[in-house]
């Protein structure tokens, strides 16, 4: 909204620019800083995606940013968005990644599993699909027109409380596409890649949230 | 097919240019690229592929231009041609592109593709492989820097290529290029059922049904495409076109 200071938090990713890009689309205003002063003072925070896990933990751990997240998060409770692989850091456990999370939501990010898909399909799951919203919310709202978004991944998350689902998607079996609990809000697709379904996401995060 | 179908309109560039080639000659300026960009983007195009054919010329990468399209686009962006090192690799990255795509350089370094994929997550690097038929008929693999075929096997080398960590690989059959001839659907079909990986056809589609076969027949995980979306049949007028959503679903 007018007025709030919005910072993308900087630790390396490789798309900061671009989420920045579409922040400015909407037109908002953001920073891009790993300055502890910055995230301070910040309203909202976005996360945008990393190559590993493992990558992210490090490059936060060097960065000291891991105490004021936890802070501006869990107890000053200012609205989060996490895009794609960052997703993963909100849960307890993972199969893939060596590094302690950040244990924020109760869930757990598993591999494709293809012996449970429906028909042969390869992994990742890579391209736009559609997301079908499981419960009201303001990130994420039904148009007239299917939303679909671009996704790259090869895990995806199980949530042990059905109440933190905030959209699934189809590949194989249904999986959890988009999470909510409070004011952490995480997805699996970039938002940053998608099109006037992106743009409208991202400006629901700025401007309604 | 239970994700949506991948059709990614193929942008061919020269310096500055957008160009289109027959069989990789004989050059026609299309358009400014930063204007196709912005009309792709408001046909909302999935995804965007950028060939650069000159950055074999100058040995170097438009970072400037690739500057350009990535701050107008909102879509996925792939790069091609003129990576040759893990340091070029990271140079486009850091422009927001999505994915590259590493052709000839692999036949001098197979590690290129490892080491790059080390860093950014396999995902990220894709390895086109140019196709053309020798004296003998037998298909080969092309190589752009030399401007002649190779001894190697396509089909082995693209099995090589997946334990490489080659995320996708990309099926040009040279002898296609600009033909308008459809798809190879050969060679598709039998480098798409010898690797387990994605397999993405280029060159040839002309009509909605080659996209089809391609995606359905052929298994091709992606198809992309530049005569169909750039040229206006009978006289071949430039027209940047897209496919609608509703054609988009059409292909599942």
């Amino acid at each position: 909204m007018k007025g709030e200071k919005i910072v993308i938090i900087d630790y390396g990713a490789w798309n900061m620019g671009a989420v920045l890009n579409i922040v400015k689309k909407v037109w908002a205003i953001a920073v891009i800083s790993s300055e502890v002063s910055d995230i301070e003072k910040a309203d909202k925070l976005i996360l945008p995606w990393v190559w590993t896990f493992d990558t992210w933990m490090l490059n936060l751990k060097k960065s000291g940013l891991l105490s004021i997240l936890n802070k501006k998060v869990l107890q000053d409770k200012i609205p989060i968005l996490w895009i794609c692989l960052g997703f993963q850091l909100l849960w307890k456990k993972s199969e893939e990644w060596k590094e302690k999370w950040l244990w924020w939501i109760d869930a757990k990010s598993i591999k494709f599993n293809r012996d449970l898909f429906s028909e042969r399909l390869k992994i990742p799951h890579m391209g736009w699909n559609n997301i079908d919203i499981k419960k009201r919310n303001a990130l994420l709202q039904n148009t007239s027109e299917q939303l679909r978004f671009y996704f790259v991944h090869s895990y995806h998350m199980v949530c042990n409380n059905k109440s933190d689902i905030l959209a699934q998607t189809f590949y194989g079996y249904d999986f959890v596409s988009a999470i909510n609990q409070g004011n952490i809000y995480g997805t699996q697709f970039h938002p940053e890649k998608s099109h006037k379904f992106g743009i409208e996401t991202i400006n629901n995060f700025v401007n309604n949230i | 097919m239970q994700i949506r179908p991948r059709v990614i309109p193929c942008l061919l560039l020269d310096w500055d240019r957008l160009i289109k080639t027959v069989k990789f000659k004989n050059e026609k300026y299309i358009w400014d690229p930063i204007n196709a960009v912005k009309i792709f983007n408001d046909k909302q195009a999935d995804e965007l592929f950028f060939i650069d054919k000159s950055a074999s010329k100058r040995w170097s990468i438009n970072l400037k231009l690739l500057e350009k399209i990535s701050s107008q686009s909102f879509m996925p962006l792939w790069y091609a041609w003129g990576i040759k090192s893990l340091n070029d690799a990271q140079k486009v990255f850091s422009l927001w592109f999505e994915k590259i795509s590493i052709n000839s350089w692999t036949l001098n370094n197979n590690n290129l593709i490892t080491e790059i994929s080390k860093i950014y997550w396999n995902q990220s690097v894709v390895v086109s492989i140019d196709i053309k038929k020798n004296i003998f008929w037998k298909y080969k693999v092309y190589s752009h820097i030399d401007n002649k075929n190779t001894k190697l096997c396509p089909f082995e080398y693209a099995k090589k290529l997946e334990k490489l960590w080659a995320w996708e690989i990309i099926i040009n059959d040279v002898d296609n290029d600009g033909c308008m001839n459809w798809y190879n659907y050969d060679l598709i079909k039998i480098i798409s059922d010898i690797v387990s990986i994605p397999v993405i056809a280029l060159w040839g589609a002309w009509k909605f049904s080659h996209l089809k076969k391609a995606l359905h027949e052929w298994r091709a995980s992606a198809v992309w495409v530049w005569s169909m979306f750039i040229f206006h049949w009978p006289y071949r007028a430039v027209l940047i076109n897209y496919l609608s959503n509703e054609d988009i679903l059409k292909l599942n």
